[in-house]
């Protein structure tokens, strides 16, 4: 049985990715026999690119997405290369993983409210300092160049990339290398560009790839903040998909393969930029340059690490702040009066949604658990570390643009009579929780002390008490930490929950979005909070139970 | 269950430990009860591989030959769980989740039943090693030689038939070293068990007062350190 995880999991992984591609490159070119296309052609592209504007969204994919990754790499690096060791890069980790809990919407919400024109900067600012008695009639969520929704990316990718950077220092000898090169008189920063940099961004490079591919295509958050006129490709596929002309499916079908050309450009351009990268650092160093004066360079990879998180933070009591505001007259720093009439109303709506969210997160993470430990435990048993091969199946799911193979899938199972079932949302929700459960628990497991489980062999003591009596209760932690992160990954997810639930199964996600396009602060305020408080609960969770059971054991509390 | 007389001890016959085709060591020696056989050696001579591969853990990437004799009995293929070879470390790897008894309890067999039996034995073998009145304690309040006791004992309520020792007192100061080492030889003299020690302290080998074996340093034809 335990054998079997490991293909169990690739295969989760692979079949619904490749199942999901093959079903919209067929259409794309005209073969779909259900809907009369019986031939192959280029016509579904044709048609896709005399839609308005078609050119400016690709465009927009493009240029947001490599912005956004562009800075959330830069801040990381700036910020790890001039914090590493200090007091400020240790608070840092405390706040890493909170701020990566929260949905990619709900982030999206929080900035949005803070950097509207009615938002709580601007009426502090007013009127004394900006003149305005009224919230000026400029478009700063949802501006043209989509600056908004590049700040949104930036603010949510930042926790991930530093997440993975944490990771992946301690296996470069940074504090080493670092003390090294301040031995030789290099600043901070560049020091830790010679010195860490190269070892380290070879293992950052498919999280970063995977942060590329999530903001050239995503579309929660460019609903939130993006552009609308036009909107980025992925926004307008979704928008083909809820077009009643059937004969529209062969468009939608041209639009994600384009969408899987337009993340493959991006990431073909990001190879360039990483080869300019490489080619700065080493010109820079045989001359000798020091940088020995970096203040303002660590200043500012703290500023760009914190600001995002700050924002996101503000954001969310400012969501807090209007679900319960009665009226608020534009420059009043604070609502007249204070109400839970909005929460009151939207609650009982709200319950059907966070049923579903709590029943799919908690069933797909439960499940991706399973599957995890299973071939963790296998591992030990069996020795097979997974070679490259199987870490390439789990970044995949990652890798690919949702909007790609998500119709593709969805069409599949609409095919199988399974569209809009429990089983089928589950499934989808698999493919994106268990990357993410999978290199939660990975590392803790792997670095659990081997020596334990010889010792309890040396006992007479065989493998099921070793799991059981050894590394279930030592590894309760981040074995209960890695379904706290499956189950905020499965709340936030929103294109696979409204397209291969079929619009049966709204989420918290789901509704929040749709709500958004009413405009009402209030319900947007209590609809974002509900959706970014819900992964705390799980985290929550996976603090307080083992330190209850461990109450009484100091060797197994949290370092500092 | 145990053989002649000449049969009794631990018997190491013509083991040899390859790595990627190069010999790594080979060993011939014969441990008789209550003797200690010590393995000296500079770091990546392969002493902590040889006692990996008594005990059964021996890593795919080596691979070996010989036998591995106990009282008579070939335990050479058997799963390390069914060798009967206690192991001790130099550090004394108490499970943190359990109590000071309930790691003693983990050694003891499943043979003997009942709880409060159980607990019983637990709480006499703490009294043997100057520890009564700590069955509830957590292993994480125990000094560094308290722990060393009680890892030693975990292992010898298990009743093994031999013990692999992988740089026991290297993790203790050195009064505490003399204490822990006078009580662990003690116990394997008392209860007539084979022992392998693996060490790069020679007063560890003087004590032991057994045969060594000196493996030398293959490091230089570019062996991996090991």
């Amino acid at each position: 049985m335990l054998r079997l995880a490991p293909a169990a999991i690739v295969l989760l992984l692979l079949g619904p990715v490749a199942a999901g591609l093959g079903g919209v490159l067929l259409p794309a070119f005209g073969y779909l026999p259900v809907l009369g296309g019986d031939s192959l052609s280029v016509e579904p592209f044709r048609r896709l690119f005399e839609l308005p504007g078609l050119a400016a969204s690709v465009l927009l994919s493009l240029g947001t997405g490599l912005a956004a990754t562009a800075i959330a790499v830069s801040a990381v690096l700036l910020f790890v290369g001039g914090s590493f060791g200090t007091r400020t890069f240790r608070l840092m980790q405390r706040f890493v993983s909170p701020l990566l809990s929260v949905p990619h919407a709900a982030a999206a919400f929080a900035l949005a409210v803070l950097i509207a024109p009615a938002g709580l900067p601007a009426r502090l600012l007013s009127p004394w300092l900006t003149g305005w008695t009224h919230p000026p009639d400029i478009l700063v969520v949802h501006d043209r160049a989509g600056i908004a929704m590049v700040l949104g990316l930036v603010a949510k990718e930042i926790p991930f990339l530093l997440l993975m950077t944490l990771a992946a220092l301690p296996q470069t000898m940074a504090r080493e290398r670092t003390e090294l090169m301040a031995s030789l008189g290099y600043g901070r920063v560049l020091g830790f560009a010679h010195g860490v940099v190269p070892v380290l961004y070879r293992q950052l490079r498919l999280p970063v790839f995977a942060v590329l591919a999530y903001a050239t295509s995503n579309v929660d958050v460019a609903l939130v903040l993006g552009p609308t006129t036009p909107a980025p490709l992925a926004v307008r596929i979704v928008e083909l998909h809820a077009d009643p002309d059937l004969a529209m499916r062969f468009v939608l079908a041209a639009g994600a393969v384009l969408q899987l050309g337009v993340t493959g450009a991006a990431l073909l351009l990001w190879l360039g930029i990483e080869r300019f990268a490489a080619l700065v650092l080493a010109a820079l160093a045989p001359t000798g340059w020091r940088a020995s004066r970096d203040a303002a360079a660590r200043l500012a990879g703290s500023a760009l690490v914190a600001l995002p998180a700050g924002a996101i933070l503000l954001g969310t009591a400012g969501l807090a702040l209007w679900s319960v505001a009665g009226p608020w007259r534009f420059p009043d720093a604070l609502p007249a009066r204070v109400t839970l009439g909005v929460w009151m109303r939207v609650m009982p709506g709200l319950s059907a949604a966070l049923g579903n969210a709590l029943a799919i997160g908690v069933c797909a993470s439960a499940l991706a658990l399973l599957l995890v430990v299973a071939a963790l435990e296998n591992e030990v048993r069996n020795g097979h570390p997974p070679g490259f091969r199987g870490l390439a199946a789990l970044y995949l799911p990652l890798l690919v643009p949702q909007v790609a193979f998500l119709f593709g899938f969805d069409f599949l199972l609409a095919r199988a009579g399974w569209d809009g079932r429990f089983a089928a949302l589950l499934m989808a929700h698999l493919v994106f929780v268990l990357p993410y459960v999978y290199l939660s628990l990975s590392g803790p497991w792997r670095s659990l002390d081997p020596r334990y489980a010889r010792v309890l062999a040396s006992l007479g003591r065989g493998p099921g008490t070793a799991f059981r009596r050894l590394r279930l209760p030592m590894l309760a932690r981040p074995i209960l930490t890695a379904f706290a992160v499956g189950f905020a990954v499965s709340v936030g997810l929103y294109l696979p929950t409204l397209v291969v639930g079929a619009g049966r199964w709204p989420t918290v996600t789901t509704e929040a979005v749709a709500l958004a396009a009413g405009g009402d602060r209030r319900i947007v305020g209590v609809t974002a909070l509900v959706q970014a408080l819900l992964p705390f609960l799980g985290f929550f969770v996976a603090l307080a139970v083992p330190a209850w059971l461990h109450r009484n054991r100091r060797g197994l509390r949290v370092a500092r | 269950m145990k053989a002649g007389r000449d049969a009794a001890g631990l018997r190491l016959e013509a083991v040899r430990i390859r790595l990627a085709g190069r010999l790594l060591l080979a060993v011939d020696a014969a441990v008789p009860p209550g003797a200690i056989l010590t393995v000296m050696g500079p770091s990546g001579s392969g002493k902590s591989t040889l006692l990996a591969f008594v005990a059964g853990f021996l890593d795919p990437a080596f691979s070996a030959e010989g036998g591995v004799i106990l009282d008579g009995e070939d335990v050479t293929r058997l799963r390390p769980e069914r060798r009967g070879i206690g192991l001790l470390f130099q550090d004394s790897l108490l499970l943190p989740h359990l109590s000071v008894a309930g790691n003693l309890l983990l050694g003891l067999p499943p043979r003997i039943r009942g709880r409060r039996a159980r607990r019983r034995l637990a709480a006499e073998a703490l009294a043997g090693i100057g520890l009564a009145g700590f069955a509830e304690a957590d292993p994480a309040t125990l000094s560094g030689g308290q722990k060393a006791r009680v890892a030693l004992m975990r292992t010898l309520l298990a009743e093994p038939h031999a013990l692999a020792l992988d740089e026991p007192f290297s993790g203790l100061d050195a009064a505490l070293r003399g204490q822990m080492r006078d009580l662990v030889f003690g116990e394997i003299r008392r209860r007539r068990l084979p022992a392998l020690l693996v060490t790069h302290d020679p007063a560890d080998a003087a004590a032991a007062a057994g045969p060594v074996i000196e493996l030398a340093a293959v490091a230089e034809d570019g062996a991996p350190p090991l």
